[in-house]
């Protein structure tokens, strides 16, 4: 059983990594850079909630495997459709962008 | 175990398991409701990079203080539920009630910001459509952003639309002294269902708010 006192130090660290992406935002890294430690923070904060608010700390490995089968396949999803992207017009005669 | 004889249905062997397979099965719901955004986030992903200029543009149209604010009340919602959770395990009725109007109040602070944003919004022409009106320099594009920005947390906001329906009705069930510290999965699965739209909303609010922001 998680206490009291942890929910409260996880509100208030999700509260601070809030302000600190926000403040972030307004300092230039250099583009993607930017977005990386947007998304890092994200990631952090999302895990945060999972595995204290959600309870994963103290649940079964079947519900770790369900949560993270979820993660799995939403990585597939992301990164091949994204390597598609990312990959089109390094074969010449297949050059194909979004307009 | 004379206690759980009313809510134990007859195929688990007790009251441990009964728990576990719930709460599985709202696991499972959520994998598809990661599923469901994540077709929306892909779609995002691969617009804004390959119009990145035009999304960084229309992104410092949104309003930032107003963003980072409804991420506090989101994440102050959710240490209400797990309090509310953890409340309800211990069977303290009155603080169980207590943080789940809590969390109701919160909720409706969110929807009462988001809808302030949306009418910002509409008053100022940035709904695409007819009445789309933008002056930076590439309008069409920045329509794609918009169109992202109201579907995506349009989405989002019915989701909480109906957890704010979850959560009253178990305040009115928890007003009644339906749960006990034997029996509150309803709340325990109401939870992870809070929580994960809040986690949704920790990706749309750098998604949309904060990229591209530093100027």
């Amino acid at each position: 059983m998680i206490s009291v006192k942890t929910y409260v130090l996880v509100f208030f660290v999700l509260i601070g990594l809030t302000l600190a992406t926000t403040a972030i935002a307004f300092v230039d890294l250099g583009g993607v850079l930017n977005v990386v430690v947007a998304l890092t923070i994200a990631v952090a904060k999302a895990s945060l909630v999972a595995v204290f608010f959600m309870h994963l700390l103290h649940s079964s490995r079947l519900t770790w495997l369900f949560a993270g089968a979820g993660v799995f396949w939403l990585g597939i999803l992301l990164i091949l459709t994204i390597s598609d992207y990312l990959s089109r017009g390094w074969v010449s005669g297949f050059e194909m962008t979004l307009r | 175990m004379s206690e759980a004889r009313g809510f134990l249905a007859s195929h688990f062997d007790d009251v441990a398991q009964q728990h576990e397979a719930s709460s599985l099965g709202m696991w499972a719901f959520l994998v598809t409701e990661i599923m469901l955004f994540g077709g929306m986030f892909l779609g995002y992903a691969v617009y804004r990079g390959n119009f990145s200029e035009a999304f960084s543009a229309a992104s410092d149209r949104l309003d930032i203080v107003l963003g980072t604010v409804n991420t506090a009340v989101l994440i102050a919602s959710s240490l209400t539920v797990a309090m509310a959770v953890h409340a309800a395990s211990r069977g303290r009725q009155r603080a169980l009630l207590f943080f789940l109007v809590l969390t109701l109040l919160l909720g409706m602070i969110f929807l009462g910001i988001k809808f302030t944003e949306y009418y910002h919004k509409y008053e100022e022409g940035l709904i695409p459509g007819a009445r789309f009106r933008y002056e930076g320099s590439d309008p069409g594009r920045a329509a794609i952003f918009f169109s992202f920005y109201f579907a995506m947390t349009g989405v989002h906001a019915l989701h909480m639309i109906i957890g704010l329906g979850v959560f009253l009705a178990l305040a009115w069930a928890a007003r009644k002294d339906r749960y006990s510290a034997a029996y509150y999965t309803p709340v325990e699965l109401a939870g992870l269902y809070w929580h994960f739209v809040d986690v949704i909303w920790i990706f749309l609010f750098p998604l949309f708010y904060l990229l591209g922001r530093h100027s």
